[in-house]
């Protein structure tokens, strides 16, 4: 199944190939632009490796089912876009609280609302990170690329079971639906999760700050909730002491591993005065706009996170110190612009793109050239 | 002969309960309890799932079996892709009247349709007791509760009847009065192939009791005058439906085989 070799196919395929790679044996979702080409991929592939698919009857059901079969011990995936997506919060929110590993795909269109359901759009970034109630951590990936769709699903797999944390693949509707070569290769890292074999051992955290998952059917008697619990699973929703601990290891165990799970590309960053940092489908105008700017003999850095949060906030802390300016071109007013700013402040010069289109390699290039001057 | 510290020593987590004096939540713990020993299920085989409400403490915290207590009203979404991803497993979801039909009710009507091999034990109080009465779908027209003080100017859903036209393999409805009755149908609907759904009127004594000024004792005695097999409408109790028909759990394993050759 999904044998090594070269593929022309669209980003949403790639994946559900990704998925199937990484050993996804559970995918349960509901149609939605542009998102229902991994859900078709998925009700095709999954039962030839021996999965199971279900349509549910919207997204809420969706996510639950993921939750429930990740219990079951299966690794589990759903995929939606915005809609859905807002739709999925609170269980999102759960499934940190109970620590369950599942994968989300988020293949944006341009929002609020229905906004445009075909067109690609990048405002979901901090949704994604803050979009449940409550005090909690995800980790949130960016692919820029068919092959990215594949690599980062499998990434988003591995991260998950490590963690045992909610992974939202974070794509937009360009990464989705356009074509490109990829390559699956012949070897492909796969983690699985620590199975406990008691209740006991799924008390002991190690120093990543997790614990062994218990399994359903498995005779531990787990007792899984969503309120505050102690370690064991009791709730106890009255003692500070309990939810204060819960809380900040659910947030730490992300903190404390960030530099771990933290990853971006970056490119001529060394003596650059103009840095361009951008994410997803921009990323790429960006990237030639930057090698552009540098035959023109200006000193343009590029810097791409793969990895959106935790973000590569000690990189571009180590960046702020030399460069002049920064540009951040994405396809919202909002975007990733909250977390630049708050490095860079005012040598940010934010150039949101609305409108459900790419920014070009001119635009940006000409942006450079402006902050150049 | 199963006696009450049998009971303790083997199905249950831990006692004293948080459940109100007179509360029908108890009653309902114990005929599942009974169901399932005599039925001589492992407890590693039965997984509670349980959503939001007085009625979902019923599985967690007390009953000594592997738990989920999820979301409000998602508790039935849970347990199908549990019982999906593990199918050896008998998924029980016991859910109030408002996690299952209010909030939930769209989890509930699918549940039934796609015949998803779990059983839902839907205890009906007629309001929401958590949160301090408030008027629910099953709430009756014209009832007081805390947000309709002056009389529900809505309309209450037959809720087996509407599990009925959906497509579940087993439906009944009893009330706590009916506890040999309603222990016999937990029974038949572990062990129905197909989705079943056991719907219980339990008393309130909190806030349904004080709504209506009865005790517990003069709610129960309401349930055993009132609820018969030969009554109408919602007070009608009994079996509904049960048949045998194909379950999606297997038609998925069937599925699968199929594709693989």
């Amino acid at each position: 199944m999904i044998s090594p070799g070269e593929y022309f196919v669209e980003g949403d395929l790639a994946a559900a190939y990704g998925a199937i790679k990484a050993g996804c044996l559970f995918f349960a979702g509901y149609p939605i632009t542009p998102a229902s080409e991994i859900t078709q991929a998925m009700a095709e592939l999954l039962p030839r490796v021996g999965g199971k698919f279900l349509q549910m009857e919207d997204e809420i059901a969706s996510i639950s089912a993921i939750i429930g079969a990740s219990w079951a011990g299966l690794k589990s995936m759903t995929a939606t876009s915005g809609p859905g997506f807002s739709l999925m919060q609170e269980n999102i929110g759960y499934a940190a609280m109970t620590e369950t590993p599942i994968v989300i795909i988020d293949v944006q269109r341009a929002g609020p609302a229905i906004g445009q359901a075909s067109r690609p759009a990048q405002g979901d970034i901090m949704q994604s990170r803050f979009g449940s109630h409550g005090d909690y951590e995800t980790i949130v990936l960016s692919p820029n690329s068919v092959q990215e769709m594949f690599d980062l699903t499998i990434k988003a797999f591995n991260l998950a079971e490590t963690y045992r944390v909610p992974v939202i693949v974070l794509s937009d509707a360009e990464v989705g639906h356009m074509m490109e070569r990829l390559i699956v290769p012949e070897n492909v890292e796969i983690v699985n999760r620590r199975i406990a074999k008691s209740l006991q051992e799924t008390t002991i955290y190690d120093e990543s700050l997790v614990s062994p998952m218990g399994r359903f059917g498995d005779g531990l008697e787990l007792m899984i909730t969503g309120s505050t619990h102690r370690p064991d699973g009791t709730r106890d929703t009255g003692t500070p002491e309990v939810q204060e601990s819960l809380v900040k290891r659910l947030v730490n165990k992300i903190e404390k591993n960030r530099e771990r799970i933290e990853n971006w590309e970056e490119m001529y960053t060394d003596d650059a005065d103009i840095l361009v940092i951008s994410h997803g489908a921009s990323s790429r105008p960006s990237k030639g706009a930057v090698i552009r700017a540098r035959k023109e003999g200006i000193k343009a850095g590029f810097l791409r996170p793969k990895v959106l949060w935790p973000s590569p906030e000690k990189r571009m802390k180590e960046l702020e110190s030399n460069v002049k300016k920064v540009i951040l071109p994405e396809m919202s007013l909002r975007g990733y612009k909250m977390e630049v700013e708050r490095i860079f402040r005012g040598k940010l010069l934010h150039m949101p793109k609305v409108g459900g289109v790419v920014p070009t390699v001119e635009e940006i290039l000409k942006k450079i050239r402006e902050a150049s001057l | 002969m199963i006696t009450s510290r049998y009971i303790k020593e083997n199905y249950v987590r831990r006692l004293p309960s948080a459940f109100c004096p007179g509360c029908g939540d108890g009653q309902i713990l114990n005929a599942i309890i009974r169901a399932i020993d005599h039925l001589k299920i492992d407890r590693k085989d039965v997984a509670a799932v349980s959503g939001i409400g007085c009625s979902a403490w019923i599985p967690s915290p007390y009953l000594r079996v592997d738990s989920l207590h999820t979301t409000h009203g998602r508790p039935i979404a849970f347990a199908t892709g549990l019982k999906v991803a593990n199918p050896r497993l008998k998924v029980i979801v016991v859910s109030g009247d408002g996690d299952a039909t209010g909030i939930g009710g769209n989890h509930l009507l699918h549940a039934a349709r796609s015949n998803v091999g779990i059983t839902v034990i839907m205890v009906n109080n007629g309001l929401y007791a958590m949160t301090g009465g408030q008027v629910a779908p099953t709430t009756p027209h014209e009832a007081k509760t805390t947000t309709t003080p002056y009389g529900n100017p809505a309309f209450s859903l037959d809720v087996s009847r509407v599990v009925a036209a959906a497509g579940a393999s087993y439906v009944a409805r009893w009330t706590t009065w009916h506890m040999n009755q309603l222990i016999r149908s937990i029974e038949k609907a572990i062990m129905k192939k197909g989705f079943s759904f056991i719907e219980v009127l339990s008393q309130c004594p909190t806030y349904e009791g004080r709504m209506l000024n009865m005790d517990h004792i003069q709610m129960l005695e309401w349930f055993k005058n009132k609820f018969r097999e030969d009554a109408d409408g919602i007070y009608k109790i009994g079996e509904f439906v049960d048949i045998e028909k194909p379950e999606l759990t297997e038609e998925l394993e069937k599925m699968i085989e199929r594709v693989k050759k």
